[in-house]
């Protein structure tokens, strides 16, 4: 008896914890999809807002949103798959290679407001780029950095070792077995990591708060030394710092629902991937 | 021809070399320029201010003529949300990834899974922003008091956002204890619980250590949650109930608004600067644990 109250209470800990989880995401989305769904209309996604912010819609943070993401590419990218390339393809397991890993590992840890201070000093600051879309962006690159090595290196790692002998054998160099054999291979594990990466980076606040955010820009950003508008940092301005705020609730619920679908698209975007991938192998 | 084609061939090889070696020193450059960042902004401040007040003060008071900068109710503020946040996900957490590994059905666990990630997947400030409308409101009524942004809030909200961290990388430490672990302690007549219990998780324990380790380094560094929704008042805390300011959320308020290069725009790396040491020693102490789970199953 007593040892059927038992298995009962364990089984009751274990389910009940699980359930407790998937309820958090259930109440978050419900949250957010029940009382944001209303507000968004293509208009919202197309205008700009209005009204000191009280109407009108969110297209300034959107482009904002998208331009700084392909900075954060196009800095992010090429730099992290180049050393997952060193990692992966070159390095000889010595001292050297072991402080590489450590420090990549130290650098995931590194809390987002630091980038933020550091992207202050470095970019804005010493390199003079001042507050505008290149300084975020490559803000967001640095923080992106361990995300992209670390994926891209699994993502070499799972092409087997004949295949590159193969092409060895066959009178290529290392470089071109890399270019003509193994990052075409990895091509669809690496993509998966940076969707992923660029799908957090996309959703960050703290480190472009320093950096080149702005609340309130009245004309498209077109250019990189420029202040932009982003989503993330709208719907913390909407949340927190407006001076009507229940005006503009409806607003920033609006957002966070473009903000989450923007980033689970990227999730699912990702994902497909993988899945196609993995069912091809 | 030929040759000079082959030359051609090994020069190109032997720069893309180079360039790949090159990025892999960048990340210790980068690693390194951090910290060397945070240290000579933070000299400059003790230059200025003393660390015996800086360690032992009781006020964080940057904005006064007689301008106080003690690090202590900050770093109060942010032990007490983040040390909140574990009591909650760690039980969660670990007996999910119990749950995961050794009860849920296959087809559960690919429903599962995506949760998981998706939970993962929404944005810091999408979090705090339901700290303000759902979570505040919620311990308002509970508790009677007149508005919920406090630690508490924080708390739940940072749980929410570390539980993702601290059931993947339990559940891989569970999936590492060997099988015939398991098998060896049903053949002594053990059952499935006791195994679990006595023989399973006291096994994956480095690994659970390493999961709530990685769990709590996140909870310290976030900033947008805990900036929206704990109040933002930089006293002492006394308990959960009340509205407190972490580092990270001192930063994100104050560094906006102060000149470059004065006393309290230093003040700023200086308290980056201890959080960074902190965050750096949680990761290595995960690391190490991570490392002693491999090693004890190699």
């Amino acid at each position: 008896m007593k040892k059927k109250i038992l298995y009962i209470f364990n089984w009751i800990l274990l389910t009940g914890s699980t359930v407790i989880v998937t309820l958090f995401l259930g109440v978050i989305l419900f949250d957010i999809f029940s009382k944001g769904l209303s507000s968004v209309s293509w208009s919202f996604i197309s205008k700009f807002p209005g009204n000191g912010m009280t109407t009108g819609g969110i297209l300034p943070a959107i482009i904002g949103t998208f331009l700084l993401t392909i900075v954060t590419t196009l800095f992010a990218v090429p730099f992290g798959v180049t050393c997952a390339i060193y990692l992966n393809e070159y390095a000889k397991p010595s001292l050297l290679t072991n402080i590489i890993r450590a420090s990549i590992r130290n650098l995931a840890g590194i809390p987002s407001i630091i980038y933020g201070l550091f992207g202050l000093a470095l970019f804005v600051q010493s390199l003079r780029m001042g507050t505008s879309v290149l300084s975020a962006g490559l803000t967001l690159g640095l923080l992106s950095l361990p995300y992209i090595i670390t994926t891209t290196e699994e993502a070499l790692k799972r092409i087997p070792n004949s295949m590159r002998e193969a092409t060895l054998a066959l009178g290529a160099t290392q470089f071109e077995t890399i270019r003509d054999v193994v990052l075409p291979k990895s091509l669809p594990g690496i993509l998966t990591g940076v969707i992923l990466t660029l799908s957090r980076a996309a959703g960050e606040t703290a480190p472009i708060l320093f950096t080149g955010v702005a609340f309130y820009i009245n004309t498209l950003t077109a250019s990189l030394n420029q202040e932009f508008m982003a989503l993330p940092y709208h719907l913390y301005m909407l949340s927190t710092q407006h001076n009507s705020i229940e005006t503009v609730r409806p607003l920033a619920y609006g957002t966070s629902v473009v903000l989450i679908l923007l980033v689970f698209t990227m999730n699912i975007v990702a994902f497909y991937i993988r899945f196609k991938h993995r069912t091809q192998e | 021809m030929i040759k000079s084609n082959s030359e051609k061939r090994e020069k190109i090889d032997w720069l893309f070399k180079q360039l790949f070696k090159f990025t892999g020193f960048a990340t210790i450059a980068l690693l390194g320029g951090i910290f060397l960042m945070l240290i000579y902004n933070s000299i400059s401040f003790f230059a200025n201010v003393s660390p015996i007040d800086f360690f032992t003060g009781s006020q964080w008071d940057p904005g006064s003529a007689t301008s106080k900068y003690s690090i202590i109710p900050l770093l109060a503020s942010t032990g007490l949300v983040a040390i909140g946040s574990m009591l909650i996900a760690v039980p969660l957490g670990i007996f999910t990834a119990a749950f995961l590994s050794e009860l849920a059905p296959k087809k559960l666990q690919t429903f599962l899974k995506p949760v998981i990630e998706m939970l993962a997947a929404i944005p810091s400030v999408a979090i705090g922003f339901l700290g303000i409308v759902l979570v505040g409101p919620g311990i308002a009524k509970i508790f009677g008091i007149e508005n919920g942004l406090n630690a508490l809030n924080g708390s739940v909200l940072l749980a929410v956002m570390a539980l993702p961290t601290i059931i993947t990388i339990s559940e891989d430490a569970i999936n590492a204890v060997p099988k015939s672990h398991r098998e060896a302690s049903f053949a002594l007549g053990a059952n499935k619980w006791e195994t679990m219990f006595q023989v399973t998780l006291p096994a994956a324990l480095p690994g659970l250590i390493a999961a709530v380790l990685l769990g709590l380094g996140r909870a310290l560094g976030e900033t947008m949650t805990v900036l929206m929704a704990t109040g933002n008042a930089s006293v002492l805390p006394e308990g959960f109930l009340d509205s407190i300011r972490t580092i990270t959320a001192t930063i994100a308020i104050e560094m906006g608004e102060v000149p470059y290069q004065t006393t309290h725009y230093y003040a700023l790396f200086a308290i980056a600067a201890v959080l960074f040491m902190i965050t750096l020693l949680i990761n290595f102490l995960g690391e190490y644990f991570a490392n002693r789970l491999r090693k004890f199953h190699a």
